[in-house]
């Protein structure tokens, strides 16, 4: 997928200016954070808070030995049956399912969702091939009609609301509009259900990688990925490099905390562990099963400063109590990924200079952090991603002089009388009768677009203290 | 005990009162205060933009200017969070200075922190009457896990009536450079938390950091309420005086 993270600032006053897109993130709200925050007081909060430690510590051992539980989960994949090839980048990823394509005869997939897929820009690469594609996910499918990418990780259609799918479905479907819920997913699975029977392909991602058992662990709610994985003759599973984790006994860990960090589920609707193609006796699965383990830039985080961020388990937590998130949406973040963890996975896979707004745009409010299931530092890497901008000299000039300017002042107690002196006078001057000022000048007319300024009373602390200790003395 | 009043950058520019304030409520506590003249900021702009080395030489300042008291107090979660989580980050591998800065963490507060669980203040010296709403403040609460101590200070005005908003501690979108940088999704978000606020009915929005203050004030006033107020606890704590 084309990277438009560059353009975050007018993508997101596209967001704000747009009232219907308004509306719909207003009515998704805290939704998923509540649910979340009542399945975390169900499950006791104490207990969930040992759990999240106990999953950043499964992750980070697996982590720490990425390469050789990868190779153990290959060796243990490959002596069940599955196949498993490596993708460097996105490229890659496409070469290397248009051969297994060619090499199959295959001409129709079916997909549950996958991120990595988006990563990859699978569906054109296929399409350009003639590879029919059909996403099967119900929001995934949405989009595909609809031409969009997803706007979050789990819940990739959010925002758009009933009508718009309602309108979607009576252009492609060409039947008559329904504002019942139900019947326009009935209406959807009655068009899916012949694409489940005619594909030779199923795409999916992968949640989990169990490397003691060559395992592919996927969970959905809409039981696609079921169908996906098992009906057609081939089944492919797309994943990253850093999902794998070492035992079965760690999946049942992290899944634990996956569905109630996601939806506030104890459990999602659908939890499959895949282990190889069907075997001589088995009642279903397919013929032949892939795996394609994929780096696209994640080997380059191992070990390095942004290294924590490769412990994500993709439940969208982060999103869904990112009060940026929630007045911009997904679509301005301009890449795969969106929110906090986008805003610091874009930059690190797609390069520092692609990217430079994302991580400046967050208030480091910390709401993430507490989210994680798996303890991400996310305000920490955000930062972490500043000093790189700063460090490579990818800041604007101004803003360079003026922090210079301030830390020069700010260490030199008399300048800074002076200096702030001078600001509280005139700041007050301008803000007049009403103490408070419509606009400022130059840098801070950002502030003044939506906000008025409060002035300052006029005299500093250290002013009025320094005169009033004078006096009681 | 002898405490330092690292009074902020912002409430030193903007709304000296507070300063008075937060003296004001230390010495009610027993404390005695010292205000170190030569202060100006705790380096959180630069640290919070990339900027390491302004960060840097600023946070050696405050360390040298507030290791002598037995205590260090700032009116913000925020500058207190700069100080007792970062500044070990800032100097972390560095033994001399990472000591220091590890020592001046360990006796640094939140002043509603301080007031509670420190100095245990009995009673405060404001008369305040009416409803208020709190808002949490991203650092204090997320990093300091300041939530009970000023709801427990405002309590003791008999006159008070808390009204919890819903999402109060969601961030009211300040940010520092954030609410210029990107001003208009700010302000977006300043708008929201206001909603909150006058949803919860309360008559003023009670808070302890001056970022948000001046970012829910301003957008309060551009959105034509004048009459929500907007303080700061140390404030309400000593109104009427
Ligand atoms: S960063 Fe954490 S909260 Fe966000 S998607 Fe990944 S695991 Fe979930």
């Amino acid at each position: 997928m084309q990277v438009a993270s560059l353009h975050f600032r007018e993508r997101a006053a596209g967001a704000l200016a747009n009232e219907r897109l308004q509306a719909n993130l207003r009515r998704f709200g805290s939704g998923f954070a509540d649910k979340r925050a009542a399945a975390r007081r169900a499950f006791g909060e104490e207990a969930f808070e040992q759990l999240r430690d106990a999953a950043a510590e499964i992750r980070d051992r697996a982590l720490g030995d990425l390469d050789a539980w990868l190779l153990r989960f290959e060796a243990e994949a490959s002596r069940r049956g599955t196949t498993v090839l490596w993708a460097q980048d996105a490229d890659e990823v496409c070469r290397l399912v248009l051969e297994v394509c060619r090499r199959h005869g295959l001409a129709k997939a079916i997909k549950s969702k996958s991120m990595l897929s988006e990563e990859a820009g699978l569906n054109d690469a296929l399409g350009a091939a003639g590879v029919n594609v059909v996403e099967t996910d119900l929001g995934e499918y949405i989009l595909q009609l609809a031409g969009e990418p997803p706007s979050h990780i789990i819940a990739p259609a959010i925002h758009k609301d009933q009508d718009e799918v309602s309108a979607l479905f009576v252009k492609h479907h060409g039947r008559p509009a329904t504002d019942d819920i139900a019947r326009m997913t009935r209406e959807a699975r009655e068009v899916l259900r012949p694409h489940f029977l005619s594909a030779d392909l199923g795409i999916s991602g992968g949640n989990f990688l169990v490397a003691e058992t060559g395992s592919v662990a996927i969970v959905t709610n809409e039981g696609n990925g079921r169908m996906v994985t098992t009906l057609p003759r081939v089944h492919i599973a797309i994943t990253g490099i850093e999902k794998v984790i070492p035992t079965l006994e760690d999946l049942s860990a992290l899944n634990r905390l996956l569905p109630r960090s996601a939806t506030g589920q104890d459990i999602e609707n659908y939890f499959s562990i895949l282990t190889g193609p069907r075997a001589p006796g088995d009642a279903d699965g397919p013929e032949h099963m892939f795996v394609i383990l994929v780096d696209n830039g994640r080997s380059g985080l191992v070990g390095g400063a942004l290294k924590e961020m490769l412990r994500c388990i993709r439940c969208g937590a982060c999103m869904n109590h990112c009060p940026v998130y929630q007045t911009v949406g997904g679509h301005s973040y301009g890449w795969v990924y969106p929110g906090p963890m986008g805003s610091v996975l874009t930059p690190a896979y797609q390069g520092i200079e692609n990217a430079l707004d994302l991580p400046q745009a967050a208030t480091l409010c910390g709401a993430c952090h507490v989210a994680c299931p798996v303890k991400i530092p996310l305000p920490d890497l955000l930062r972490t991603l500043r000093e790189m901008q700063t460090d490579r000299g990818l800041r604007p000039w101004g803003e360079r002089a003026a922090f210079r300017a301030w830390a020069f002042a700010a260490r030199r107690p008399w300048l800074y009388a002076w200096a702030t002196r001078i600001a509280a006078r005139l700041l007050h001057w301008m803000g007049g009768r009403r103490g408070r000022i419509a606009r400022l000048p130059l840098a801070g007319r950002g502030w003044t677009l939506g906000r008025d300024f409060p002035a300052p009373e006029g005299r500093t602390f250290r002013d009025l203290y320094r005169v009033g200790r004078k006096r009681r003395a | 005990m002898r405490v330092g009043l690292f009074v902020t950058c912002l409430v030193d520019l903007m709304r000296p009162r507070i300063g008075f304030a937060a003296l004001e409520l230390l010495e009610a506590a027993g404390c005695e205060v010292v205000v170190p003249g030569g202060q100006t900021c705790c380096g959180q702009p630069g640290w919070n933009s990339g900027d390491r080395p302004a960060a840097r030489a600023l946070a050696e300042k405050v360390i040298a200017e507030f290791e002598p008291f037995d205590y260090v107090v700032a009116p913000s979660g925020s500058c207190a969070g700069m100080i007792k989580v970062h500044y070990r980050e800032l100097f972390a591998g560095e033994g001399a200075w990472l000591t220091r800065a590890e020592a001046l963490a360990a006796k640094t507060y939140e002043l509603t922190d301080f007031l509670v669980n420190v100095a245990r203040l009995q009673q405060v010296p404001g008369r305040f009457a009416g409803t208020v709403t709190y808002h949490d403040s991203c650092a204090g609460l997320r990093e300091l896990g300041v939530k009970q101590p000023p709801r427990a200070l405002l309590a003791k005005l008999p006159g008070i009536e808390l009204r919890e908003m819903k999402d109060a501690e969601v961030c009211c979108g300040f940010g520092g450079t954030f609410s210029i940088k990107f001003g208009d999704i700010s302000a977006a978000m300043a708008q929201a938390k206001c909603e909150r606020i006058q949803a919860s009915g309360a008559g003023a929005v009670v808070l302890g950091d001056l970022g948000c203050m001046l970012n829910i004030e301003g957008r309060l006033r551009r959105a034509g309420d004048e009459t929500t107020r907007v303080l700061h606890v140390a404030e309400v704590l000593t109104a009427g005086k």
